[in-house]
């Protein structure tokens, strides 16, 4: 007898009754909400040495407003075209869905390129590590987890772009939904980095 | 959520609209950094307009609006954990504080004077005769 991968996993194309999505997509939610804790326990770190006032006073670090402004951007203009993306395939046009895949590793990149060159490795010749100060000890705890998000997501976009793009011939609507869902991530990292910005930058 | 073609490209124009919105309002954040109306308005005035960009990109390119209501309920529960991770460490520092002496050496003030000092914490080794 022969299964057929939708008889294996249901409801890996159509809606669940009860939550009203694919099980995929519910299964990515849940993992989001549980990044939220992880994120959470560590803004909450921050307030709490915040309120103890064991911070410089406003101003006295030195991280670049420009540069923070720059990723943000670059990350902003990364979930557009990561959206837009999804909309190429869905509108069957995966040219365009490849193309803005592409540039949305590039830019994700690109962030990385800004924050480790210009940052990080700026800082790091200035003698200012981890140890410094608990500003800078919290500081690279949640920008270089949040690095390594974005690490995740250009590797799984990367993925989607070149060897795993074979599935959109063979089952291009489970492509769309991992899409979506490789989306839904990415739009997570953007959303953490719209705190960070304001957080560590400006206040 | 979009299914059909039609739907699909009028959510592009939302998306775009949404990226000039998210343009603009870190535009925004940047500029009220810079205001002179005190540190606690600072703080909040800058979290809003984090929040209200969060919510455009929860909303629209996670597509949130569409989804249904038990996912709501997930993501409400998840609130209430967050705020409480945020506030609870707070309302906590006035009695935990003497748990924090580094942070105690880094502003110069002193610990409370109820703080277990390193002596009573850990006997000198070999007080008691030890080998």
């Amino acid at each position: 007898m022969s299964t057929t991968a939708t008889e294996v996993l249901p409801h890996t194309l159509t809606p669940h009754p009860v939550t009203g999505m694919y099980n995929g997509k519910f299964g990515l939610w849940l993992f989001l909400a549980s990044e939220i804790m992880l994120f959470g326990a560590l803004f909450s770190s921050y307030v709490l040495l915040r309120v103890h006032g064991a911070f410089p006073h406003h101003g006295e670090h030195s991280l670049s407003v420009k540069i923070g402004t720059i990723n943000t951007m670059i990350l902003i203009t990364s979930s557009v075209t990561m959206v837009l993306a999804w909309a190429a395939f869905k509108l069957n046009e995966p040219g365009k869905g490849r193309m803005f895949l592409a540039a949305t590793a590039l830019l994700a990149i690109a962030f990385l390129v800004i924050k480790l060159t210009l940052e990080y490795q700026h800082k790091y010749h200035e003698g200012i590590r981890p140890d410094t100060s608990t500003f800078y000890a919290i500081y690279y705890c949640m920008t270089g987890l949040h690095g390594l998000h974005i690490v995740g997501g250009v590797i799984v976009i990367g993925y989607f772009l070149l060897p795993g793009f074979g599935m959109w011939k063979t089952n291009p609507e489970q492509y769309i939904n991992r899409i979506e869902c490789t989306g839904l991530y990415w739009h997570f990292v953007d959303l953490v980095w719209i705190f960070l910005f304001p957080v560590f930058y400006l206040l | 959520m979009a299914s059909s073609a039609e739907e699909v490209k009028r959510s592009i124009k939302t998306y775009m609209f949404v990226f000039g919105a998210l343009a603009v309002l870190t535009v925004v954040t940047v500029a009220a950094a810079s205001l002179k109306i005190g540190v606690a308005a600072g703080i909040a005035l800058a979290l809003l307009i984090a929040s209200v960009k969060g919510t455009l990109v929860a909303s629209y390119f996670m597509h949130l609006i569409h989804e249904r209501t038990v996912l709501y309920w997930i993501l409400g529960l998840c609130a209430v954990f967050f705020v409480a991770m945020i506030l609870l460490p707070v309302m906590q520092t006035s009695e935990t504080a003497h748990l924090m002496d580094p942070i105690y050496q880094a502003t110069g003030e002193t610990p409370p004077t109820h703080a277990p000092s390193p002596a009573h914490v850990a006997p000198a080794a070999g007080a008691h005769g030890g080998h």
